[in-house]
């Protein structure tokens, strides 16, 4: 079982979002970059798969330099080598775009699962897997909290609205990574040590055969106009009274009259 | 040339989702704006007999793909059948509903149809004929304006930010025959639960509960969002604690929900919970302690004990039933 995880690096979700002069685009500068949350359970996924059934993980990011340290992270928790596709042309990119190049790199990395987040919690896509699964013609199952995988076959169960459902189709196959999959686990000491032999290998469009026109900003089909903050909710009003009814019935009464949503 | 709306309306075992009346509703307003018309889309089996439905909410015209190999939702059949109905359909604008089932298929589709999708919106405007979305990004930190290029322009609306709006069209029913090619994955089980409660996504009024619970006692929220006929949610601090499902998280790395009232007991308001609520209407907090930053973000607080108050609040709601 050689699975391949699709990891993004993205900022904390603690971080202070700023937006950047040209207005499409989120200041870098302050920014603490972690791996996508998401991804962190693609991760663990993945090694759990590879503990039952041998086999190796690789680690596979379209991103910048930067993007080593959120690889070698991955690296340590006990993925067997990334790939880090870092190229400039990939710039602004749209999910298209991006799954046309980590396509072309599964290709080059072979797979027989291939493990995403359900969103990357920057540009809360939600389309990046869904495009590579069609690119490459396989199946996807999303927003996974249990899988199994006998015979050549994986079993999912997947979170719906009010429920679960539980899916079964032939690898190779992609699915994504929900909360409640599992807890991913720590890099450890040894593991951190580890990892700094494990091979990272770097990447251009150039050594996967990309054409650099069909990515980046040019082709991109949906395109970021412009930035800005929402609204700020105006302060609040905090209920004063003597009593807890008293409370309890003034927040009624404005629920009622005031928000008139009750 | 591409004229019109495409509206997929899901439904679930035979009965619609509240996303695909408010995808219909925005559908026609969108189409009364360009001055065309707006045609919904259907896929199911048995569902030939709630189609019509959809002529309520402003659907000129209803096309049915009506067949047991669409019972259940799989990503290969949906994406097929859709994809053949907007080829012999060319409309201009398509639009599906960022369910859990509407975000899968939307994302495929796309990539399909070759075209730009704008995914989770909360509003869409017209420049000319052009379709502007406004989508959340960073959980809701920043709201993005996107473009679209490619016919039909594609864009998939979060539940619940979209009014309903009736509006009478004749709704004329067609049925479609049906192939969904080869599918390799099957449907094995379905677990519904048949709990009385709304789902998160869609409930108009949700109380959350946080670690200030104290322990997997939810009562009093529960009887509290049952009397406004709501939904139980939780932070990750409770999920983390085994006292909700992971299914009742909201934030972050949970659900994202915009109901119109969100009752936050004894949750500190941490900026992951509020990527998951943020964008509600109304937001009441409930906390003992003055400083919790949740308060910056309410429109109404109380400073109270949660098992105090919330009670109270239940038994004044009885009150004036
Ligand atoms: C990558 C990442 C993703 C995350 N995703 C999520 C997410 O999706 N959702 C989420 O919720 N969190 C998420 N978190 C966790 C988040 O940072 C907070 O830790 C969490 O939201 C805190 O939950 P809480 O408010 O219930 O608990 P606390 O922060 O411990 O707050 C409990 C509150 O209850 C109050 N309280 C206690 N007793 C009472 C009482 N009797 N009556 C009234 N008030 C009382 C206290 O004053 C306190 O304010 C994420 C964190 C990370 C790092
Ligand atoms: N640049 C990237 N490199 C590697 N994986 C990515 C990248 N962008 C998105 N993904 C994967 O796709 C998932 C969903 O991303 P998105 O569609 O952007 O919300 C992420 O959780 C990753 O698994």
């Amino acid at each position: 079982m050689d699975t391949v995880v699709l990891l993004k690096q993205v900022p904390d979700t603690e971080t202070l979002i700023q937006i950047a002069d040209d207005k499409v685009s989120i200041r870098t500068e302050d920014v603490k970059w972690v791996i996508n949350p998401y991804d962190e359970f693609a991760v663990e996924e993945a090694l759990r798969i590879k503990e039952k059934h041998g086999g190796k993980v690789t680690i596979l990011s379209m991103g910048p330099e930067r993007a080593v340290e959120s690889i070698r992270t991955a690296l340590a928790m006990g993925a067997d080598e990334g790939v880090l596709i870092d190229d400039p042309a990939t710039q602004g990119s749209d999910a298209l775009g991006t799954a046309r190049v980590l396509t072309a790199a599964l290709r080059e990395t072979g797979y027989d699962l291939v493990i995403a987040g359900q969103r990357a919690v920057d540009d809360d896509g939600y389309q990046v897997p869904a495009a590579v699964a069609e690119l490459l013609g396989i199946a996807q199952v999303s927003m996974v909290i249990k899988e199994e995988i006998t015979d050549g076959k994986i079993r999912c169960e997947r979170t719906i609205e009010g429920g679960t459902v539980v899916v079964e189709t032939d690898l190779p196959a992609l699915f994504t990574t929900q909360r409640g999959i599992n807890e991913p686990r720590y890099a450890s000491l040894p593991g951190i040590m580890k990892a700094k032999k494990k091979p990272l290998v770097k990447k251009t469009l150039a050594d996967l055969g990309v054409d650099p026109s069909e990515v980046g900003e040019a082709p991109a089909k949906c395109r970021v106009k412009n930035l800005s903050f929402p609204p700020e909710r105006s302060p609040g009003k905090i209920i004063e009274g003597k009593t807890v009814e008293a409370k309890a019935a003034e927040l009624v009464r404005l629920l009622r009259e005031e928000a008139k949503i009750i | 040339m591409a004229q019109g709306i495409l509206v997929f309306a899901e439904q679930v075992d035979g009965s619609f989702r509240k996303i695909a009346y408010e995808a219909v509703s925005e559908g026609r307003r969108l189409a009364d704006t360009l001055g065309e018309t707006v045609t919904a889309v259907v896929l199911g089996s048995g569902v030939d007999g709630i189609a019509g439905e959809l002529g309520k909410y402003g659907a000129d015209k209803i096309l049915v793909g009506d067949d047991p190999a669409l019972a259940d939702y799989t990503t290969e059949a949906y994406t097929k059948v859709l994809f053949d109905i907007v080829k012999d359909n060319d409309p201009r604008i398509l639009l599906l509903g960022a369910s859990s089932q509407g975000k899968d298929l939307s994302a495929r589709l796309a990539v399909r149809l070759g075209v730009g999708l704008a995914m989770d919106c909360i509003t869409l405007k017209l420049d000319g004929e052009k379709l502007v979305a406004t989508r959340p990004m960073y959980g809701g930190k920043v709201l993005a304006e996107v473009a679209l290029e490619g016919v039909p322009q594609m864009s998939a609306l979060r539940p619940n930010v979209t009014e309903i709006v009736e509006a009478a069209k004749t709704g004329d029913v067609e049925r479609l025959p049906i192939d969904t090619g080869v599918v390799k994955t099957r449907v094995v089980e379905k677990r519904v639960e048949t709990a009385s409660r709304v789902d998160l996504t869609e409930a108009d009024v949700i109380v959350s509960g946080g670690r200030g619970m104290g322990g997997p006692d939810f009562s009093v929220i529960e009887e509290l969002a049952d009397d406004l006929g709501g939904a139980v949610g939780a932070s990750r601090s409770a999920v983390d604690e085994g006292w909700r499902p992971h299914s009742d998280q909201v934030g972050q790395t949970g659900k994202v929900v915009s109901p119109n009232l969100y009752i936050a007991c004894g949750i500190s308001g941490a900026i992951q919970h509020l990527a998951g609520m943020g964008s509600s209407k109304y937001i009441v907090a409930i906390n003992k302690d003055p400083e919790a930053p949740i308060f910056k973000k309410a429109d109404y607080g109380i400073v109270e004990d949660l098992f105090k108050v919330v009670p109270a609040i239940t038994a004044e709601l009885k009150n004036r039933h």
